[in-house]
């Protein structure tokens, strides 16, 4: 057992680190969840990806660098240290990108991901539906043929990023008669500016239109834009939501940096008399330490050939809980200036307290856990 | 970077459960409790045998090297079966005299611990007072805060702990301490440091396998024990408080290997913050799914439960480790 890492890690870490000293924007661009800030993301992707870095992990002829996850974790450490943006292509690249990768034909891949890459194309995923959160096998929305491909109809909600996004990717019911829930599902991707589609933002906590409702009339998708086979959807969704809720969307660089600018503000600004706050400053150093070497454990079972499996539920809870826990510790040290809706953790505050609801509520994980993981009877829900 | 236990690490952690899942040892907690040694004693033997005590002992005195990766291991084992008895201290001896390197002390005292045919209590200033299983354990260590070394002897005065597998006394007081003086000065102030993060991180990997055990047992009755025709555990009430059980202990054990690894302050005090909170709060869920049946010392089940909270605060409270990561965070990490 050992976490130092090779020489050969420890020079792509350099590398990451230089290039990112030099050219993480010196002040944060404005939140990617406005219309302006979305360009200026946009604009950072294209700058990430010309040198390869937007996509570490990916092969070559996509745009990435092939490395494995031990690299991808410590370019996650680097990215958040040096400050970097938050990646507004992160729907696609985290959720759609793996399924391409295990579902998709060559020609999808070669048509879909390089423009992923570049933040070119930025996609948006429409999984939710008004009476389908959690029970996300009750999907009504439908995908009925047509020559040469799909016609959609119906209403898909919460969808993020969806509100300034190019295209999104989400299931449909295909087979109304199938016997169960689960089939009849069909996966595709769809063009958010396409005839007979309506997109309505819907401002989140904050007021910034982070997700959207879509209105979906006969909206035409070609058979080109299926993933897999028609019916299979579910399956292959849910392979896709095991990496949402694994560590893709919430790397422990992420919590580390966090971390460190918390001990920061606590430096500045704790007082030394308050012991229950500052007992709360080491609970989030620790829980950040805690996520990192969980992460390095579970990368080196994947290194080892294990597949990712109800243990991301583990994943789910615990960063979820984290994110917020770390940040309302960042808003009791702030004090009155807690409530400034400008303030430096003001919006990540707000961001945290959508963790514990999307990607699977943190109810739905812990069945799973008790479930799978604990061997607990299924009972209702 | 490998952030696994090799193959031997896990067979070695493996020979040690199913050595102690076949050696009863609730009988011989209930027993050490009652003040008779003697099952305890055969059960430290058997122990001995797969070499864990040369684990905290240099080669050069019949040990195995200091190994804490492979130390911590098996202490989780401990935990798990809930062996009673100064393991943590008597490793902790051990490597209290294997960093003070004085020849004599060490060729008098550490090939008895590496072979286990001796035991040790020790305690060290800003430890607990009470020194622990003083009367069942060979010999009785303990440093003063000006930095000397004493071997302690004659009869103490004991004080009940509310786990009573835990027998725990007073060291006399007073000036110089009595006893034999064995080494004094800041040698000894720095062997005990090292002494200290040993008994923290072993202490650490004790309460993972306490509360491994006791989710394991908690489970295991939910699963069987039916209310309103059904199990308690197909409860979403009951389910969810287990997941979050889970959770805590699958997020500490990474830190205990990880202080194992480097065992520095603030890694072994974050280990043990994290696994003793973990610990502890696996008790209370046990307590609770078991309802009445589990307030009772009848059920082996009293075993793990009285010991959770009194390991959450050896050697290291929660409130300490918090203090101890924060200032192991100076100079800022990056």
């Amino acid at each position: 057992m050992e976490l130092a890492h090779t020489a050969d890690v420890e020079a792509f870490r350099a590398e990451a680190r230089a290039w990112l000293r030099a050219r993480v924007p010196a002040r944060p661009l404005p939140s990617l969840e406005t219309a302006e800030g979305f360009a200026a993301h946009r604009e950072w992707e294209a700058l990430l990806h010309a040198d390869r870095w937007s996509v570490v992990s990916w092969p070559e002829e996509y745009g990435g660098r092939g490395v494995d996850i031990v690299k991808w974790l410590v370019f996650e450490e680097e990215y958040w240290a040096a400050g970097a943006p938050g990646r507004v292509s992160q729907n696609g690249i985290n959720l759609l990108a793996p399924t391409l990768f295990d579902h998709a034909s060559p020609q999808q891949r070669a048509r879909v991901l390089p423009s992923m890459a570049s933040g070119e194309v930025i996609w948006a995923q429409a999984w939710s539906e008004p009476e389908s959160g959690s029970d996300l096998a009750s999907l009504t929305s439908r995908a009925v043929r047509t020559e040469g491909g799909w016609l959609l109809t119906g209403q898909k909600t919460w969808s993020s990023r969806a509100a300034f996004a190019d295209r999104a990717f989400g299931i449909f019911r295909t087979d109304p008669d199938a016997p169960k829930p689960h089939q009849g599902l069909t996966y595709l991707m769809f063009d958010l500016r396409a005839p007979g589609v309506t997109v309505r933002p819907i401002g989140r906590l904050d007021g910034k239109p982070a997700f959207a409702e879509l209105f979906l009339d006969r909206v035409f998708v070609p058979d080109e834009d299926v993933i897999g086979e028609p019916g299979q959807g579910w399956r292959i969704a849910m392979s896709t939501t095991g990496n949402e809720r694994g560590l893709t969307l919430r790397s422990p660089g992420r919590f580390l940096a966090a971390a460190d600018r918390l001990v920061g503000l606590w430096r500045a600004h704790g007082d030394p008399s308050d012991t229950a706050l500052r007992d709360r400053v080491a609970d989030a150093v620790v829980g950040a330490r805690a996520y990192e070497l969980f992460t390095w454990a579970n990368a080196s079972r994947f290194a080892a050939g294990a597949a990712i499996g109800a243990e991301s539920s583990l994943n789910k809870v615990f960063w979820s809980q984290y994110d917020i826990a770390l940040h309302e510790t960042a808003l009791d040290l702030l004090g009155a200036d807690a409530e400034l809706a400008d303030g430096e953790w003001a919006e990540p505050w707000v961001f945290s307290l959508a963790g514990p609801i999307y990607a699977g509520t943190n109810e739905i994980q812990r069945d799973i856990i008790a479930e799978r993981l604990l061997g607990l009877p299924k009972g209702r829900r | 970077m490998r952030f696994l236990p090799t193959d031997e690490q896990s067979d070695f952690a493996r020979t040690l459960r199913s050595l102690l899942g076949a050696a009863e040892v609730p009988a011989a907690v209930r027993a050490w409790a009652a003040g008779d040694a003697v099952p305890g004693r055969a059960l430290w033997s058997r122990l001995a045998g797969t070499g864990l005590f040369a684990l905290a002992v240099p080669e050069a005195y019949e040990g195995a090297g200091l190994l804490p990766l492979e130390l911590s291991l098996g202490f989780v084992e401990l935990g798990r079966a809930g062996v009673p008895g100064p393991v943590v201290e008597s490793a902790a001896v051990s490597v209290l005299l294997a960093e003070l390197a004085d020849g004599a002390l060490a060729e008098r005292f550490l090939p008895g611990l590496a072979r286990g045919e001796t035991s040790a209590t020790l305690t060290l200033p800003g430890g607990s007072p009470y020194a622990l299983d003083a009367d069942a354990a060979t010999y009785c260590f303990t440093v003063s805060r000006a930095g000397e070394l004493r071997l302690l002897g004659g009869a103490r005065e004991p004080v009940r702990s509310t786990d009573p597998a835990r027998r725990l006394s007073l060291p006399p007081a007073g000036p110089g301490g009595g006893g034999e003086l064995l080494a004094a000065g800041p040698a000894v102030v720095r062997a005990a440091g090292a002494a200290g993060r040993w008994a923290r991180l072993l202490t650490a990997a004790q309460c993972l396998g306490v509360g491994e055990a006791l989710l394991a047992r908690t489970v295991e009755y939910a699963k069987q024990r039916t209310q309103f025709k059904a199990p308690i555990g197909a409860f979403q009430a009951v389910k969810h408080r287990l997941a979050d059980t889970l959770l805590d202990l699958e997020f500490a054990r990474p830190l205990v290997w990880a202080a194992a690894l480097s065992p520095g302050p603030g890694e072994v005090a974050a280990a043990k913050l994290a696994a003793g909170e973990a610990s502890y709060r696996a008790a209370m869920t046990a307590l609770q799914f078991h309802g009445a049946v589990g307030y009772t010392e009848e059920l082996d089940l009293s075993l793990w439960l009285r010991k959770a909270r009194p390991l959450r605060d050896a050697w290291g409270t929660p409130s300490a480790c918090r203090a101890e990561v924060l200032r192991s965070l100076t100079p800022p990490r990056r």
